[in-house]
């Protein structure tokens, strides 16, 4: 049986009770809204984009730990890479999250993203997690140079 | 009389057994992640009682045919059961005869159904809908689609810090404009009782006539529409355990002769040229298509069922896990109850410091508990206390005490997890 722990560990616990860079970017290049109608979590990330790279990414916004942890843990991820790396980084952590619930997740190349690995054990709470991913790509389908995953 | 009130022979709390109604319901047997299940997510749908579930299958195995149409036998044993279903729902609500039944997929159609009416031949642009701030928002979003063909105004009286709609409050704006006042019963959200019977009088005296959204009412509280004098009254056959997909709207014979169809299609006409079609007669007129004939059926012994165990018990019982419930809760660390009416059915919505609901609802599921969480289709009600969420237990005839204490303590799991 599926552990309580593999849901929520302890990084998870500790980005929820102090998120990193949460807080308002006042000279933002970009600012997407996510929305998850099922709970009522919102979310706000903004973003700096300097050339092809994210120069700078932060939220605000109310949600449950699994959401707000993984708007925390996706951008200290994504800080200082290419939005092409930050797509193929959302790839990857898409597949952490949707894989068969019955085969141990491979968090290879994820770094600490990996921890998300129990969620796809709780099938309800996909949506919370990938919410600031989902908002990460409206920021990055602001230009079209930018490739798409599906 | 209704069947309410015969079926509800002065039943005390203390006389109610509710071990012999739990053992009518299959699904309260199982177990869930190895825990014994405890259900408490009554106010978004019930678990259905083994005659609900014998009688749908009976008449898929037995009398399985279509209705109003057939010269052979299936087909009247069908009619029979599903008109019966009718008269049995009529006789739940006090209504006075089964023609002010018209069957529905459940509550939020029965109110689109006078909605989209009142839109193509009552209202104008400048007139007022009524509304209250605790609806659901079945009872919101139609009539913000008649305003938007009408050019009507959607007026909303607000609510109290409590949760409660203050009758001054639904007086004042009952004004020459309004046209009609739609509210709940029974807030979903909150489990605040309204006034309604106030409410209706008040409009009444201003000849507006007044839609009831009885959903989180119906299963709880003895109910006679004819007594509360409302003009409509909207239900769904899933909250009082009988089978989904299936409602009812109650209107007066009067109202429901005016209102325009709904749908057009077959059943609902008496003959069809291509210059002229004349309708049914009611209630049918309402009721085009091949209806939910199991559905009818299921729900029409679902509503005998219930007037069976008795309103007035079912009543007495809720409160006491009502009373016992926000006892226990008040006493958890860092939980806050929303919504603190005086008159209240078996609901509690709760925050939990520094806790989301969702994070509560995913333990507690771990648990074997199911409790709603979310904004509970009544985003405005969110909005008013701030919240972008709450989690919500809602009681049921078959819950108990002991079901509510097992809530308590995987609170405090909650609490461990988090810290």
């Amino acid at each position: 049986m599926t552990d309580l722990r593999d849901l929520y560990q302890e990084v998870i616990l500790d980005h929820n009770k102090s998120p990193h860079n949460y807080r308002e970017m006042t000279d933002a290049t970009r600012m997407a809204l996510g929305y998850n109608p099922l709970c009522g979590d919102k979310m706000k990330l903004y973003a700096k984009i300097e050339g092809d790279r994210i120069a700078d990414v932060t939220f605000q916004g109310s949600g449950c730990a699994i959401s707000k942890a993984s708007a925390s843990i996706m951008t200290d991820a994504i800080k200082g890479k290419t939005l092409a790396e930050a797509e193929a980084l959302y790839g990857k952590f898409h597949d952490l999250l949707t894989g068969p619930p019955d085969v141990k997740a491979d968090g290879a190349g994820l770094g600490k993203l990996a921890v998300f690995s129990g969620v796809r054990e709780f099938p309800a709470r996909v949506k919370c997690a990938t919410l600031a991913w989902h908002t990460l790509q409206t920021v990055l389908k602001n230009t079209q140079d930018v490739a798409k995953t599906e | 009389m209704s069947a309410v009130t015969k079926a509800a022979p002065e039943a005390h709390a203390s006389a109610y057994d509710v071990e012999r109604v739990r053992a009518e319901f299959p699904i309260l047997s199982r177990s869930v992640y190895g825990k014994p299940l405890v259900y408490l997510d009554n106010a978004n749908t019930t678990q259905k009682p083994r005659v609900v579930i014998d009688a749908v299958r009976r008449y898929y195995e037995e009398e399985n045919a279509n209705i109003h149409r057939g010269t052979h036998w299936l087909s009247e044993k069908a009619t029979e059961a599903y008109e019966g279903g009718r008269e049995k729902v009529a006789r739940f609500l006090g209504a006075t005869s089964p023609k002010e039944i018209v069957f529905t997929r459940g509550t939020t159609e029965a109110i689109n159904l006078v909605a989209a009416g009142f839109a193509r031949e009552y209202l104008q642009a400048g007139d007022e809908i009524l509304i209250t701030g605790l609806e659901h928002h079945s009872n919101i979003v139609p009539w913000q689609l008649a305003c938007e063909r009408t050019g009507a105004k959607l007026v909303v009286v607000p609510i109290t810090d409590e949760g409660e709609v203050p009758v001054d409050e639904f007086e004042k704006r009952l004004t020459p404009r309004t046209k009609l006042a739609a509210v709940s019963h029974v807030s979903n959200a909150l489990g605040t009782v309204n006034p309604v019977k106030t409410f209706i009088a008040l409009a009444h005296a201003r000849k507006v006539p007044v839609l009831v959204d009885g959903a989180q009412a119906a299963p709880h509280l003895p109910l006679d529409v004819v007594d509360l004098g409302c003009d409509f009254y909207a239900i769904s056959g899933h909250k009082m355990y009988g089978p989904t997909g299936i409602g009812a709207l109650y209107g007066t014979e009067a109202w429901l002769e005016k209102l325009p169809p709904y749908q057009g299609g077959g059943d609902m006409i008496s003959s069809v040229t291509f210059e002229k079609t004349t309708y049914n007669v009611l209630p049918w007129k309402f009721e085009a298509g091949t209806a939910n004939i199991a559905g009818g059926i299921g729900f029409g012994v679902a509503a005998d069922w219930l007037s069976g165990v008795g309103l007035a018990a079912v009543a007495a019982h809720e409160h006491d896990l009502l009373l016992h419930g926000t006892r226990q809760l008040s006493m958890v660390p860092g939980l806050t109850i929303v919504g603190r009416a005086k008159e209240k059915a078996g609901v509690i919505s709760f925050v939990l410091e520094n806790v989301h609901p969702h994070d509560i609802g995913t333990i507690l599921d771990r648990e074997g508990i199911a409790i709603r969480t979310g904004h509970h289709c009544a985003q405005p009600v969110m909005d008013r206390f701030g919240l972008p969420a709450t989690a919500r237990a809602s009681f049921g005839l078959y819950n108990t005490r002991a079901e509510v204490d097992a809530l308590v303590n995987a609170l405090a799991k909650v609490r461990k997890v988090f810290g």
